[in-house]
């Protein structure tokens, strides 16, 4: 049986009319820098950093934000830069794992997967670095995870508002970081050569406050 | 992906309708749907400047939350958190937290299908090109409909957030080219019937500026349970939003039951509720009432598991929320 | 000689660290270069068939684009080639997904958009696609993977099965399992006059070379594969892929630098996988468990361009003694894709079936598990009578059950009775050759107490790189500091692929010779290859052993299973580095928790191809399903493996670890998965 299609389209599917790109400028903030350039408006915010930009530090792993390992910050709050369109960014500024720190300059979070071999490949890495500092910052902020909140909570009333620990209060409304909370947070980088176990130390080491390295190896 | 135009879609007061191209808000589904060439729109409109991101309270204790708040900051406002903590928990059960920075309540909604068969065009799928046929009935449906589904279609909606909306009563209103609707989840997101290409009553041009929550009664307790195939960032294999309050004499006087992961939207299951309001809360009477819920279901050979998993899930939660008795085997 | 601290054996963080932590490492596609076009792929819509068409004038036409590549319309190459490399040579399609067409453009949105809109006729035949025991298309190779006989037969089993007084005779599957690495595969080819440079990910750029050459009928020095940094491979990088000669051809067609990055989705059917299995087990047992028959009968897939038979039943002609065995397998020739090394191909599905029919075995006998391995620990090798280098199997096993507490466990399954939530132990044993493959090696003086040494090995994550360099410093007598180690680069010579668990142990023999000649005979450079020591090793069986066991906790209700804690131990011979050698076996595990309870690659029989073609359908574990891993090794001092002491531990992690996990769920539960992965529903149908 004869088929015919475009491509990746099934039989006989629509025309794809003009594929001439259409262009727009933009104005890139990344890291310290400002970026002026004109753009495929099908360009992702990654395949800029990547392709225009020799940001190459963020990672394409699916392109579909199923992996993670493009995460950058943007006005310090994780995304998947494939899911972004670079037109899109406008004014936010963007940090890439570049801007974090370089090799002789390490941020604390890539110093703590550094000493905890929270890495092996390294294609995942600095996505999950990026998305661990934005994490700690939303967890600081209060924002509590999908193991925060274990118990059925009550609408308020005399039942007293669901329970969690930590929040509330004007101190300190972080929610305290066990192996639990991080990995649950970390659960949008995956990484298949199966670093998670370290990655959490790496994390959970900079989280109490880039204190003293785990001990190193544990037999 | 084809070439398109982008704009800013600027505040033009209630008459400002973009009429023509596409929304785009936090665009975690749609850049997706674009690139695997599902979705090819000449324009983008992107909404992202309008003043859509507050959450504000409303007489009675509801709340009225803008169509591009992010996941994340909804999931973790105060307020979300307190009076509806299932809506916090769905949030937080859906995607990823990088996915949530981006992805807005009207993306949310809207959301399509993760059916393999929809997103590859390569394959027929009548909810992409109607009348190419369904290849997930004979095919990889696991992950789809057991409810609310038609010969034409079993897609399901992936939300999270949809089902505590829907257990919620929470209503969704719009700027369209008729003027301003005000509509209820099922009123908005449509079952396949003969027309699965038709997933919203919106009409082309429209826009959701909001969702309104109205409060719920005191003394109500209320919980999302997700089951999955992993611990974390996938989607459900089923799902329940609940929300229950018992009477003084240890009856049901409340009870609000939605299902997620089993059918094209949201399944309220509002035979099961009818059954338990009144009902003196107990294992047995949970397990009558799902029971006469999922009589209508339509199992297909790889997901009939749905029917009793989420029975017993729904059980079990409810004997958790009412604290009787341990529920489940 | 100075008295300087040992390099081998301490806990190096990894030379490339900082590199990679601050994302300055360039993996294969993300070097710039001067006018570099983008190759996109057209992939098969049909699993069967040929391509009648491609509108090659029309696709030219789109913007952006500098020629489209088909049949007919590709420069030629050699016909003394992997077929699954020979693209374009004719118009047959043998799977879905196959690539039929490549279209260079100078972006990469342009080069997808018109990729996408390329028209390709076919015409269709009837596809199979579907593994069963008795299908039509089956036949018994001569060989499976790498270079062992199909089937073996020792005695007599079917006399031993019908006599023995406990048998057990079941049927286990795994399903397709895709590698997957976090880094798709990508290239980017440039030409110069005739000479060839190619920037890849792969897991072996000598072997790319070569192949290179052949294919494009080059001298081998004209060709040179560069591959510093690699985004993991797991197997799927151990040959020369289609993105490395796409890449090539666009670059040769269009006087441009052609970067061809595969898409995740492309991976499902273009970097091989491990085929499914269905196996076999029988074994008959005296009532004191003592092994009478051993029997391991594999059907798996393999395509119709290209033959691989994946060697599951290999670990039972070795691990334990028996009398009577019996070992086969068979392969159909379906319509799908080429599988090909996934971790541990052979040992990995083939463990999960042997494991797995021990552990009914110990349950029919009423006997403990580890003592039922015990018993059988065979003194010479089974399969061909030699002895062993060493093996230390029943040590892994007792170390392990002390560390997680094994006697404490209920001695009946489904004891453990609290409620919606059953927890369960189990054990599996852990197996993977050790082998040395030869290898060449450079070591330079650079004067001023600095060296330099060379060789073409991959570090595709497993420290690789860093071991290296501790083997060479302390063959050169000098602080690591003071050795600069380089790898990756076909120009340094012949070097085997890193795979078969065999790159530390090969490349390290070859570093160390290297170096030893350099302190010993000075001059400013000295080189290795290690061809001729390695063929006058003498005739030993060499393996690495293990023992993994698993905690799970199953929810009776949801029929969900988690798993709050692993613990594996090893016996591998001298352990290089102790910091990435735990990750190596951490990474390991963690890919067998995943193999027990999520992947699961659907092939849709309809359209022939594996429906669940992305990371979010196919499931691979995340952070949150790993808790608690131990791991601990076994001290091994094995003369008689090589100078080093080596034995391979990037894929015994693997082994074993999806039968500990069902074992540990048949404790909790009462509950036989033998059927991967282990689905909520499957638990829950089995309960009833």
């Amino acid at each position: 049986m004869t088929t015919s299609g475009r491509g990746r389209a099934a039989n006989g599917s629509d025309e794809p009319g003009d594929l001439t790109p259409i262009t727009a400028p933009v104005t890139l903030h990344v890291n310290a820098g400002e970026h002026r350039l004109t753009v495929d408006t099908r360009s992702t915010l990654l395949d800029v950093l990547r392709e225009r930009l020799d940001l190459t530090g963020s990672k394409k792993g699916c392109d579909h934000g199923q992996c993670g390992a493009c995460t950058v910050l943007l006005d310090g709050r994780r995304v998947n830069s494939c899911l972004v369109l670079a037109v899109a960014v406008r004014g936010r500024a963007v940090t890439t794992i570049e801007g974090l720190g370089g090799p002789d300059s390490l941020h604390p979070m890539q110093r703590a997967f550094l000493e905890e071999d929270g890495f092996q490949c390294g294609y995942c890495t600095p996505g999950q670095i990026c998305s661990a500092v934005g994490m700690l910052d939303e967890a600081a902020r209060g924002w509590p995870s999908a193991v925060t909140d274990q118990h059925g909570s009550s609408s308020g009333g005399d039942e007293g508002a669901g329970g969690d620990e930590g929040a509330g209060g004007d101190e300190d409304p972080g929610i305290p970081l066990d192996r639990a909370e991080i990995a649950e947070r970390m659960s949008g980088n995956l990484c298949r050569c199966g670093a998670y176990v370290n990655i959490v130390t790496a994390i959970e080491r900079v989280a109490r406050g880039a204190g003293s390295p785990s001990g190193g190896p544990v037999p | 992906m084809r070439p398109f135009d982008y704009r800013l879609a600027e505040d033009t007061g209630s008459a400002g309708v973009p009429t023509d191209g596409t929304i785009l808000a936090g665009g975690t589904n749609l850049v997706d749907l674009m690139k695997l060439g599902v979705l090819q729109p000449a324009t983008l409109v992107d909404i992202t400047s309008l003043p859509l991101d507050f959450v504000q309270e409303e007489p009675g204790g509801g709340l009225r939350i803008g169509a591009t708040v992010r996941n994340s900051e909804l999931a973790a406002h105060p307020a979300v958190r307190e009076r509806f903590p299932v809506l916090s928990q769905a949030l937080l059960a859906g995607a990823s937290g990088q996915l949530r920075n981006l992805a807005t309540t009207g993306g949310n909604l809207l959301q399509r299908t993760r059916c393999p068969y929809f997103q590859d065009v390569t394959k027929p799928c009548n909810k992409r090109r109607p009348g190419t046929g369904c290849p997930a009935r004979d095919g990889d449906h696991r992950n789809l409909a057991v409810l609310g589904a038609s010969p034409q279609c079993i897609a399901t909606h992936p939300s999270d957030m949809a089902v505590a909306l829907r257990a919620l009563d929470a209503r969704v209103q719009a700027r369209t080219p008729n003027g301003q609707v005000d509509l209820g989840l099922d009123e908005l997101l449509m079952l396949p019937g003969d027309h699965p290409e038709a997933e919203t009553t919106l009409p082309a041009g429209s826009l959701i500026t909001s969702v309104t929550v109205p409060a719920l009664p005191p003394g109500c307790r209320s919980v999302y349970r997700k089951v999955r195939d992993r611990a974390s960032y996938a989607f459900a294999l089923v799902s329940v939003a609940a929300v229950v309050a018992l009477d003084a004499d240890g009856c049901i006087g409340q009870v609000r039951l939605a299902f997620g992961g089993v059918a094209p939207r949201p399944w309220r299951a509002s035979a099961a509720e009818r059954r338990l309001i009144g009902a003196p809360a107990s294992a047995e009477a949970f397990r009558a009432a799902v029971r006469t819920e999922l009589a209508a279901a339509e199992p297909l050979p790889r997901n009939a598991f749905k029917v009793s998993m989420l029975n017993e899930l729904v059980v079990t939660v409810l004997a958790e929320l009412t604290g009787t008795g341990a529920g489940g085997a | 000689m100075t008295t300087l601290e040992r390099a081998v054996g301490a806990g190096l963080t990894r030379v490339e660290g900082a590199a990679k932590v601050s994302g300055r490492a360039r993996y294969a596609g993300e070097f710039p270069l001067d006018r570099l076009a983008y190759g996109w792929p057209v992939q098969a819509t049909i699993a069967r068939g040929r391509v009648t068409a491609v509108d090659i004038a029309a696709g030219e036409r789109l913007p952006g684009v500098l020629a489209v590549l088909a049949h007919g319309h590709a420069p030629q190459m050699s016909a003394d080639a992997e077929p699954e490399l020979r693209l374009f040579a004719d118009d047959v399609v043998h799977y879905r997904g196959q690539v039929v067409a490549l279209v260079v453009a100078s972006t990469l949105e342009q080069a997808r958009a018109a990729a996408d809109a390329l028209v390709v006729s076919y015409f269709a035949e009837e596809h199979e696609v579907e593994l069963t025991r008795d299908h039509s298309r089956q036949y018994a190779p001569d060989t499976v993977n790498p270079n062992m006989p199909a089937d073996t037969a020792d005695g007599d089993l079917d006399a031993a099965m019908r006599t023995a007084p406990v048998t057990v005779d079941r049927i286990y599957r795994t399903p397709a399992e895709h590698n997957n690495p976090m880094e798709p595969h990508t290239s980017t080819a440039a030409w110069d006059g005739d000479h060839l440079l190619v920037h890849d990910s792969t897991q072996g750029a000598y072997p790319v070379r070569q192949t290179l050459a052949q294919l494009f009928d080059l001298p081998p020095d004209a060709v040179r594969v560069v591959s510093e940094h690699v985004g993991g491979g797991f197997g799927s990088k151990g040959t020369a892929r289609p993105n490395a000669v796409l890449a090539a051809l666009g670059a040769r067609v269009t006087g441009r630098p052609v970067r061809v990055a595969l898409s995740r989705q492309m991976l499902f059917a273009l970097v091989g996988y491990r085929t499914p299995t269905i196996q076999r087990m029988r074994l008959a047992a005296d009532r004191d468990g003592t092994l009478l028959g051993v029997g391991h009968d594999v059907w798996a897939q393999t395509s119709t361009m290209q033959e691989f038979a994946e060697q599951a039943a290999a670990p039972s002609r070795m691990m334990y003694s028996a009398p009577n065995r019996a070992t086969s397998h068979r392969l159909a020739r379906l319509d799908v894709p080429t599988p090909r090394w996934m971790r541990a191909p052979g040992e990995c599905p083939g463990m999960y079936a042997l494991e797995s029919a021990m552990d009914e075995l110990a349950v029919e006998l009423g006997m403990d598990s580890i003592e039922l391995r015990i018993r059988n620990e065979p003194a010479v090798d089974p399969e061909n009578g030699l002895p062993c280098s060493s093996r230390n199997l029943v040590a892994c096993l007792r170390t392990g059950a002390r560390m997680i507490g094994w006697y404490r466990r209920d001695g009946l399954p489904a004891a453990r009775r609290s409620g919606r939530f059953r927890t369960g132990t189990g054990v599996a044993a852990s197996v993977y050759p050790a082998r040395t493959s030869p290898s060449t090696a450079r070591a330079i003086d650079l004067g001023g107490g600095r060296f330099r040494v060379e060789v073409a090995a991959a570090d595709i994550g497993t420290g690789a790189r860093t071991a290296l360099l501790q083997v060479a410093a302390d063959a050169l007598g000098v602080p690591t500091g003071q050795v600069d180690i380089r790898v990756g680069d076909s120009d340094f010579g012949q070097a085997p692929v890193a795979g078969g668990s065999m790159g530390t142990a090969s490349w390290g023999t070859a570093v160390h010779q290297a170096c030893r000649r350099l302190r010993d005979e000075g001059g400013s450079e000295a080189r290795s290859d290690t061809a001729e020591t390695i063929e006058r090793q003498r005739e030993l069986s060499r393996y690495a052993f293990g023992a993994q066991f698993v905690q799970v906790r199953v929810d009776t209700v949801t029929g969900e299973v988690r798993v709050p804690r692993m613990v594996g131990v090893f016996a591998a011979g001298r352990i290089v580095n102790a910091l990435t050698a735990r990750s190596q076996l951490l990474g390991g595990m963690t890919m067998g928790l995943s193999m027990a309870l999520h992947e699961d690659g659907v092939i849709d029989t309809e359209f022939g191809d594996y429906s669940n073609h992305d990371l979010a359908q196919y499931h691979v574990a995340v952070n949150a399903d790993v808790q608690r891993i131990d791991i601990a090794f076994v001290d091994e001092a094995d003369d008689e493996l090589n100078p080093l002491g080596v034995k391979g531990i990037g894929e015994i992690g693997i082994v074993g670890t999806a039968a500990a996990v069902t074992n540990a769920v048949y404790h909790a539960t009462g509950i036989r998965v033998r059927d991967l992965p282990i689905h909520p529903e499957r638990l829950r149908e089995a309960a009833g």
